[in-house]
């Protein structure tokens, strides 16, 4: 073949289909049971390679002294080739007559197991190699139960290496057997074995003579008649919101369509606050004007009323709401290194959603050696188990369905890395022993009430670093209390020296600063106390938590102070600091301060004295409590 | 949807939520077909703007069609553009190739504007099928401090929940053409009617498949000289894109040491 390229054309049905949606194939397997030798074979025999390919892989097995390795062609790093293994995962287009494929190539390694599911996750089909002389091994078992919990259903059972049994009938079926019965195991049923030797081409893209006993479709296809992608047009419509932009005062709520359909006119339901909206508009930038938007697409809406929702809220029909829950059980596979164990919390993303999750119970664990679900107390690295989540607030979510994005969790830890994938299979019942059962205190609020004189509130003073929230929280604490007022300070700065020092100034860590200091806070209101808490808390979204945490007895304090004059100020040297570039995410400089719009009091700090202002707090404390 | 409504569709997902969760953000645009179809995504994705600058790292060695091209459209697409230079080839790496050290003078163009401008997100039009390095990236890719790649230990990415910063001094490679094929890049630009730099239709039975520095870039024999034509040449051409590329050819890792160390 020449480097000159010609031009002739393709046919009608031919150009058709090559528009069509590529088929993801995963090949998984244990390690050298011939996944990269396969694909190259499958890639070659098809006439899928590029000339420039081939006689780069030709080169580099020369080099290394081998007969032509295919596995070369996906191992394209110099430690894959080096050392014979599969470090991370590929993903290589193929076309087969007239359908597209990809071709997903998935480590066999048990360390790379998180490459192998960032390369598998979406697939429709898989191909699970097993050696016919060594049958299933650890990795075999290990990617099936992976397959099972990504929810592919169609899986073909390549035996390679069947020419090392010299392709005997008797023995092939055997081997095929017994992986039947561990898939069984797994509630897994593949669709179909292949007798096959990749090395050799035999049963691949052309039908060996070697076994003239197997009758079935050799792999080539096999793969062309796995069913593409299931329709999810079809579904109950959700869009989760992805974002929201204005743009020449229109707002946009920017989303991926999951399911469904969404037509202009229709009304929308939004998120947990259970909010309506109607679609005014589905927005697209040069396109065909449509007025209606399926599964699949990413979109933007204007909606009537115009309402803002968040990011993370879903957007469903009233009379299809998905479940809501705050405990869920789930699947997980877990990718860190340590030991999962009950007790910890983590952020579930759910697609574009994030809540805050702990580990309520470890309800049992996978052996891999037998395949028994076990009862343990942790999960080990790179394990399989049922587990209980629990979350502050109650989440959204469709139950974990093969074929679909529903119940798609992924658990992510403190540093934003991501540390496991959770199916979630629905409500969790509460179990003895397991759920959490907060006691009735014998005390009741009104006791206390009438005991210390006063009712219980708490004051969430929020505005820039410098605004002199804390002086002012300490000025009327010190008021209050001379007039025999029970009332304690929460402020910043104290949390984060303890309760609170495992956090940083990220948005997910203040987030969490906000919800921890709303729950301390929450707890001494019921120990009947005036809670006055000093917190920047810049966001609305995270005040709006605070006072769901806290609930009834919650008053927003705005300490309005402009920047200009907490700059001058400056007593710690923040905003020189933040200024300089040395602090990032510094609230008011380069990280945003949303002001409260009705604050239950609003404290214009500039032109008075902390004295003054502490009076006014003072004077609103006692015409609440 | 079609296959090419799906690409679009995705590539519009992952480009807000780059914009959503990383900021400063930039975008690389290079003047080259897959770069401008990822400017059209970015302005599918933001009803039409581009809500954050685009960056050129010039080399001063492009063609001058290239640098045309690049005035023009940067006016009619309102685009915030931010320029940055290269070192010279004698400050680079002596034991790379002619060719390869000669491309990583474009890696440290980027490190510095990395650098100066304190991206967390720098949005670059790599493809998977492309060169094997570039098939095992990820569609968010953590660089270090050092803007090093590290093949060896990539987060796992799966279900479109992508990799953030986690340590000081890093930023993300957000990567929103991995899905696409060269041809598909060509269908979207034929379907979008989306402007190229003329280079890449064939004059004098001579055609660019790929653009880079003008030094290092060799034309294909090719009578296409429509978008047309390029997509029924390409329907059935086995010879690889980067054929014309001399870096990649000079020695087996050559492409991978200089991905390792920041290029693209």
């Amino acid at each position: 073949m020449s480097d000159t390229l010609s031009a002739s054309r393709l046919d009608a049905a031919d150009r058709e289909a090559l528009l069509d949606t590529a088929t993801p194939i995963v090949i998984v397997g244990h390690v050298d049971h011939g996944k990269s030798t396969l694909i190259g074979r499958l890639l070659y025999d098809t006439d899928n390679l590029q000339d420039g390919k081939v006689q780069q892989i030709i080169e580099s097995s020369k080099k290394r002294g081998l007969a032509v390795e295919w596995s070369f062609l996906l191992d394209s790093l110099q430690i894959e080739r080096d050392q014979g293994v599969t470090v991370d995962s590929t993903r290589i287009p193929f076309r087969l007559g007239n359908r597209q494929f990809v071709i997903v190539d998935a480590p066999g390694h048990r360390q790379f197991l998180r490459n192998m599911i960032t390369g598998a996750a979406d697939a429709e089909a898989a191909v699970l190699v097993v050696d016919a002389n060594e049958g299933a091994q650890e990795q075999t078992r290990r990617h099936a139960m992976l397959l099972r919990l990504i929810g592919i259903r169609h899986i073909i059972v390549l035996l390679n290496k069947a020419d090392l049994l010299g392709f005997d009938e008797q023995k092939i079926r055997a081997v095929e057997q017994s992986v039947t019965d561990l898939l069984a195991q797994l509630e897994l049923k593949p669709s179909l074995f292949v007798p096959a030797s990749a090395r050799d081409g035999d049963n691949i893209a052309s039908r060996s003579e070697k076994s003239p006993w197997y009758k079935g479709p050799i792999l080539t296809e096999a793969l062309a008649a796995v069913p593409s992608g299931n329709t999810r047009a079809a579904l109950p419509f959700r869009m989760p919101v992805q974002d929201v932009y204005r743009y020449d005062d229109v707002r946009y709520v920017a989303g991926r369509i999951e399911r469904g359909v969404i037509r202009e006119g229709d009304t929308v339901e939004i998120g947990t606050q259970g909010s309506k909206a109607r679609v005014a508009k589905v927005a697209r930038w040069n396109a065909v004007d449509s007025n209606e938007a399926v599964a699949g697409e990413s979109i933007a809406l204007v909606l009537e009323p115009d309402v803002i929702p968040a990011r993370g809220d879903m957007l469903f029909l009233p009379h299809q709401a998905p479940e809501k829950t705050a405990r869920i059980r789930a699947h997980l596979f877990w990718l860190r290194q340590e030991p999962l164990r009950v007790g910890e919390s983590f952020r579930l993303r759910l697609s574009t959603a994030e809540h805050q999750v702990t580990v309520a119970s470890i309800d049992s664990v996978l052996r891999l050696d037998d395949l028994t679900e076990q009862q343990a107390e942790e999960v080990g690295p790179e394990g399989f188990a049922h587990v209980t989540l629990v979350a502050g607030e109650a989440i959204q979510f469709d139950p974990f369905s093969p074929g679909t994005s529903d119940g798609r969790g992924v658990l992510v830890d403190r540093n934003q890395r991501i540390v496991g994938g959770a199916p979630l299979l629905g409500p969790a019942d509460l179990k003895d022993g397991h759920a959490i059962h907060p006691s009735a205190g014998e005390v009741d609020s009104a006791q206390r009430a009438r005991s210390k004189g006063h009712k219980a509130r708490v004051m969430w003073l929020t505005g820039l670093s410098g605004a002199g929230k804390s002086t002012i929280a300490r000025l009327a604490e010190k008021k209050l209390f001379a007039r025999g007022t029970d009332a304690f300070v929460l402020d910043g700065d104290t949390l984060r020296m303890g309760l609170c020092s495992d956090l940083g100034f990220t948005e997910a860590d203040r987030h969490e600063n906000v919800r921890r200091a709303a729950e301390v806070a929450s707890i001494l209101t019921q120990a009947g106390q005036v809670v006055i808490v000093a917190l920047i808390s810049p966001l609305v979204a995270d005040r709006a938590l605070a006072r769901k945490i806290v609930g009834e007895a919650f008053d927003e304090v705005f300490v309005d102070t402009s920047l200009a004059t907490c700059e001058q100020r400056d007593s710690k040297g923040l905003y020189k600091a933040a200024r300089d570039g040395k602090i990032e995410n510094f609230t008011g400089i380069s990280a945003p301060y949303e002001a409260p719009t009705k604050a239950d009091l609003h404290i214009r700090a500039d032109g008075a004295t902390a004295e003054q202002n502490a009076d006014a707090l003072v004077t609103h404390i006692l015409s609440v409590i | 949807m079609d296959h090419l409504d799906q690409l679009e569709a995705q590539s519009v997902f992952i480009l807000r939520e780059a914009y959503r969760k990383l900021k400063p953000l930039a975008m690389l645009w290079s003047l080259g077909k897959d770069s401008n179809v990822m400017v059209w995504l970015a302005r599918k994705a933001f009803m039409g703007r581009v809500p954050f600058p685009v960056m050129h790292v010039d080399t001063e060695k492009k063609f001058p069609e290239m640098y045309a091209f690049r005035d023009e459209y940067t006016k009619k697409w309102n685009l915030d553009l931010l320029l940055g230079y290269c070192p010279p080839v004698e400050e680079m790496d002596p034991t790379l190739p002619p060719a390869a050290r000669s491309a990583a003078r474009k890696t440290a163009g980027l490190a510095s504007m990395i650098e100066n401008h304190k991206l967390q997100g720098v949005i670059a039009g790599i493809r998977r099928d492309e060169q094997g390095t570039r098939a095992k990236e990820r569609v968010f890719s953590p660089r270090g401090a050092s803007h090093k790649w590290d093949i060896r230990n990539q987060p796992p990415e799966f279900w479109d929940q992508y990799a953030t910063p986690h340590e000081e001094g890093m930023h993300i490679r957000v990567h929103p053409l991995l899905a696409w094929r060269e041809i598909d890049i060509w269908r979207y630009v034929e379907r979008e009617n989306i402007p190229l730099v003329d280079l890449y239709f064939a004059k004098n039975g001579k055609r660019y498949r790929s653009l880079g520095d003008s030094d290092i870039t060799f034309p294909v024999e090719s009578n296409a000289s429509t978008v047309a034509e390029v997509i029924a040449e390409l329907e059935t051409t086995k010879t690889s894109e980067r054929a014309g590329r001399a870096m990649d050819h000079e020695s087996e890792d050559a492409f991978e040491r200089l991905r390792v160390a920041g290029y693209l």
